[in-house]
């Protein structure tokens, strides 16, 4: 997911001239002779719009295909980290007790539906710059793009993890106690036999991720052949009246979300008739 | 000391003998008492354990056998009083024990790695594990099913895996809560021949039921438990043909919901 990017300095200043440029046209757009709307007055214009996108996906367009390729690159990496995190943090507030637990449980679920522009907003800060990690240079790269996400799914994994354990847990509890175990031994025990439970709640971190535009956006900005994904495309497309890619895009998004969930639940529905 | 526990020197004697070979022994509780939310579930309970045999506590639906277990095992913990295992604590003795119960607890997984989960947890090392899995399946008439998924295994065989499990590692006291509700009298055949088996080995077995025949079979004594009240502990024997305890009489004239 890591390639070598551009220096920091180069790269900022093509965001910016990116930036400028789809603001300028956003404008153009907006104000001049083709509106938005336009495009939607004229029937005939949508099939013709699917079936660009339908001719793009089939001949596996290039451009498309990148696009497509980053979105699950950061994606399914920010779920990756998001959940070797979450799912013991999830476990062990499912199994200890400490003051304050309580608590700790109502944030995490709370934290759930996080705003992800406030997300991109707060790694923005971190990151730029100025900021405190802005000496790594990671602004506008796919590495803070996986930050920002990581942060937004970690309490959906987090807090439905810790649901599945503590279902769990009612039933392992005694067996656990009686033979000893630490409280590492039990949570080990725990999130393996809870594995296919546990997919589902990876699942909608998934979704959440994959599907959200507002902390990519401001985090990766949106650079053409760097940190263009499908969400961010959809809303700069769509905002130029480019309703083709648009559309094509959305039509890959929906796919994607679809197919891997539906995937999921396959796995967990089988694997629980299978093994209770 | 409950009524009705005659201690006859000889007795006494024999019991002593035998405490010499076991660590845990005796199991002595003094005026235990739990409740929850102010309900008595176990109330003034005294007695002193010291045989080997195996000790079964019996009573009807709700006397708090299961309870009374698991205070044994130190899963719970008295209200008042005290339960101690040889010179140990509950705490201390529960690493030398093992429980299983009424409904079996078993891992989502084959029943190879139910019994190896129990190894991995105490730190057996790797090259011995596969051998002391394959003697526990032996033991328990499991040796085809080792590849079979745990949750598919039927009833009896659930319930024969679970005390493998718990025995795999040879404890000094097997605690058993209800091992054959709601199995078939075949499947109470494999599950009592097993305990039999584990008995016979110098494991004490400390077991409760509401199964008056299966306590005639496998009792050496009998602690009659009735709504958390210890009425009678005596020897199989003893309890069986003369019940001194009015209660425990109509229970084994079958007067008394079992």
């Amino acid at each position: 997911m890591v390639r070598c990017w551009r220096s920091k300095r180069a790269s900022e200043r093509m965001t910016l001239c990116v930036l400028m440029r789809t603001g300028f046209r956003t404008h153009e757009t907006i104000w001049g002779r083709r509106r938005p709307y336009d495009r939607f007055s004229n029937m005939n214009e949508s099939p013709s719009a699917i079936g660009t996108a339908l001719s793009m996906i089939a001949t596996l367009d290039a451009d498309l295909f990148e696009i497509v390729l980053l979105s699950l690159q950061v994606s399914l990496g920010a779920v990756a980290i998001a959940s070797i995190i979450a799912l013991p943090l999830g476990a062990l507030i499912a199994l200890q007790r400490f003051p304050g637990r309580r608590a700790v449980v109502i944030l995490l679920n709370a934290m759930m539906g996080l705003p992800p522009v406030v997300v991109g907003l707060m790694v923005y800060v971190l990151l730029s710059r100025a900021g405190p990690l802005g000496s790594m240079g990671l602004l506008f790269t796919p590495t803070a793009m996986v930050i920002a996400q990581s942060i937004i799914v970690l309490p959906i994994i987090a807090a439905l993890s810790r649901q599945t354990i503590a279902d769990l847990h009612e039933e392992y509890g005694e067996y656990l106690r009686s033979l000893g175990c630490t409280p590492m031994q039990s949570i080990a025990t725990l999130l393996w036999d809870g594995r296919f439970r546990l997919l589902t709640a990876i699942m909608a971190g998934f979704g959440r991720a994959i599907a959200e535009v507002g902390a990519v956006i401001i985090v990766g900005g949106n650079i053409q052949h760097s940190t263009r994904v499908m969400t961010t495309t959809i809303a700069l497309e769509t905002s130029k009246g480019n309703l083709a890619l648009a559309l094509g895009l959305g039509v890959m998004l929906l796919t994607l979300a679809l197919g891997i969930n539906a995937a999921a639940l396959v796995i967990s529905d089988t694997a629980r008739r299978r093994y209770g | 000391m409950a009524d009705g526990a005659p201690h006859t020197e000889a007795r006494e004697y024999e019991q002593r003998d035998s405490i010499a070979k076991h660590p845990l022994l005796p199991l002595v509780a003094r005026g235990v008492d739990f409740g929850i939310n102010g309900q008595r579930i176990i109330d003034d309970v005294s007695f002193w354990i010291g045989s080997s045999g195996r000790t079964v506590i019996l009573g009807p639906n709700g006397a708090g056998k299961s309870v009374m277990l698991r205070l044994c095992h130190g899963l719970l913990k008295p209200t008042r009083g005290e339960i101690r295992w040889g010179d140990m604590s509950v705490a201390d003795a529960r690493e030398q024990q093992a429980m299983t119960s009424q409904k079996p607890v078993l891992l989502r997984r084959t029943v190879n790695d139910n019994l190896l989960h129990v190894l991995r947890v105490k730190g057996v090392p790797l090259g011995e594990r596969q051998a002391l899995v394959d003697a526990a399946l032996e033991q328990a008439g499991l040796t085809d099913l080792g590849g079979r998924h745990a949750r598919d295994l039927s009833g009896g065989q659930q319930q024969r895996l679970a005390i493998a499990r718990a025995f795999v590692l040879k404890p000094k006291v097997l605690l058993l809560d209800e091992p054959t509700a709601n199995l078939d009298p075949a499947a109470v055949r494999g599950v009592e021949e097993l305990i039999g088996a584990i008995g016979a080995a110098g494991t004490k077995i400390l077991m409760t039921t509401h199964d008056i025949a299966q306590a005639k079979r496998l009792a050496a004594d009998v602690m009659f438990l009735n709504q958390g009240r210890l009425l009678e502990h005596a020897p199989a024997m003893e309890f069986f043909s003369s019940p001194k305890d009015p209660v425990a009489a109509r229970f084994l004239a079958g007067e008394l919901p079992a």
